[in-house]
């Protein structure tokens, strides 16, 4: 079970109370949990990624287990505390502007 | 009772604004989406429950709300707008060819008489069509992919396509304009286009009466004569008679003829509004007072409308979407401006009031009236 902590305008955008709770298969990386987020909230397609490219927006971030993971490959596992669900996958609107 | 909604798009949400034919007790409802810029709401000539609204913000990019209810509740639906093809490039600031770059939907334009079928008109300027309600959209390339295509440039506020204009006689035909590559039309519903320019002189581009290059803030109708457009353009009040072959200048005694919104009175096609704004850097009125002018005669000889408009120390701007006109029998005129102040007349404009003071910065205001 991979726990995910999205920004409250796109909890808002998905209808989404506190932490969004994944089953993820095969390696937990960041695309396949961005793809098991979208599958189940179909209207955050596009606000985390761009839907032609797959490249990260470049006002979001994503950290875990207080490390900056925004830079990492898209394939790249991520840490075993991520994919145990001990820590969740935190996806965080970048300090920018207002 | 007849009545009116109005839909307010600002920086930080959309507002709803409810009224009865009278229009002097108002119910304002929102935030909408609240943190994220609403460039634009529409309601659908053929179903005035069917809102659509374009939602985007820095972080998240775009989405498109839609809403079934007139505006009580919003429900997200597509949002891919990919260019036809390979995009190719336009011209950037500097001259140098750019990739064509989706940044965000500036206008929705729905059908006259689909609910399903609504455009959207996008920055970088492309012209997009959804005939399903919003859950999917694709380009109509006609336009972008014209031989001028590739020498379009930006103006400062990026290189929108802000302004779709149905043909309500000649459903083959419409209009889009263009931040700054000017006027276009198509007679085929959307499949080719052509520049309609003649007429407009520019000062701030090398060949002042070229094809392409001009930027056109808002272009405006009268559903029962579909041949006479009006434009405000980045400087000049223009008219064209016959669709968009030639226009005329039409700034006649404005005391400035910058400004972004012109509209049309509802029953009056000669009854004409713009908001004079200083000039191209001071984005602010004349004077510091908040003047709305009228022409009653299709342009050239225009008064000044203050009764109820603040006189001294306002700087604010009113942005070009952010006019509109709703049809009750004693037309209404709405307008918001970049100080979040929504402003109404439910006498075509001899008198107005605010309906609200304090919104975030107006980005566009739309007119529903009800049975």
């Amino acid at each position: 079970m991979i726990r995910v902590v999205l920004p409250a305008h796109l909890r808002r955008l998905a209808g989404i109370n506190g932490e969004v709770r994944l089953e993820v298969t095969g390696t937990v990386c960041q695309r396949s949990v961005l793809d098991a987020l979208e599958g189940r909230y179909p209207m955050l397609r596009g606000t985390i990624r761009d839907q032609e490219t797959q490249q990260r927006r470049a006002f979001i971030r994503f950290f875990a287990c207080e490390e900056d993971l925004s830079h990492e490959a898209p394939d790249s596992s991520l840490p075993d505390a991520v994919a145990s669900g001990a820590e969740p996958y935190l996806i965080v609107g970048a300090m920018a502007g207002g | 009772m007849s009545g009116v909604r109005v839909l307010v798009g600002t920086r930080k949400g959309a507002f709803v604004l409810t009224a009865d034919g009278k229009r002097d007790q108002w119910k304002v409802s929102g935030p909408h989406f609240s943190g994220w810029e609403i460039y634009h709401l529409k309601g659908s000539p053929a179903d005035p429950d069917r809102i659509y609204a374009s939602q985007s913000s820095g972080w998240s990019g775009q989405v498109i709300q839609r809403s079934d209810d007139g505006g009580a509740t919003f429900q997200p639906v597509g949002n891919q707008f990919s260019y036809d093809g390979t995009p190719g490039t336009h011209q950037w600031y500097d001259g140098t060819p750019h990739p064509w770059e989706f940044e965000r939907v500036w206008h929705l334009e729905p059908s006259l008489d689909d609910p399903d079928t609504v455009y959207a008109g996008v920055e970088d300027a492309g012209l997009f069509k959804s005939a399903d309600g919003g859950n999917s959209w694709q380009e109509l390339p006609g336009l972008r992919g014209h031989k001028s295509g590739s020498s379009w440039q930006p103006g400062a506020g990026g290189m929108c396509l802000h302004t779709i204009i149905l043909d309500p006689a000649t459903p083959s035909r419409m209009f889009a304009a263009i931040s700054a590559a000017g006027a276009f039309r198509s007679d085929d519903e959307g499949k080719t286009w052509r520049p309609v320019n003649h007429g407009l002189q520019s000062e701030g581009i090398p060949d002042p009466d070229a094809e392409v290059g001009h930027c056109v803030h808002r272009i405006a109708m009268h559903p029962s004569r579909p041949e006479v457009l009006y434009m405000q353009k980045h400087w000049d009040v223009m008219r064209t008679d016959d669709a968009g072959e030639t226009w005329r200048e039409i700034s006649g005694n404005l005391p400035t003829d910058f400004g972004f919104p012109i509209d049309v009175h509802a029953h009056e096609p000669e009854t004409i509004y713009v908001v004079p704004i200083t000039s191209d850097s001071e984005h602010f009125p004349p004077d510091a007072r908040l003047r709305v002018y009228r022409s009653r005669t299709g342009g050239d000889d225009w008064e000044a409308l203050t009764s109820g408009l603040p006189q001294q120390h306002c700087y604010v701007n009113v942005l070009r979407d952010a006019m509109a006109v709703d049809s009750l029998d004693d037309c209404g005129i709405y307008f918001g401006t970049t100080g979040g102040q929504v402003y109404a007349s439910a006498d075509a404009g001899d008198n107005w009031a605010p309906i609200v003071r304090d919104l975030p910065a107006v980005l566009s205001v739309e007119v529903q009236t009800l049975p």
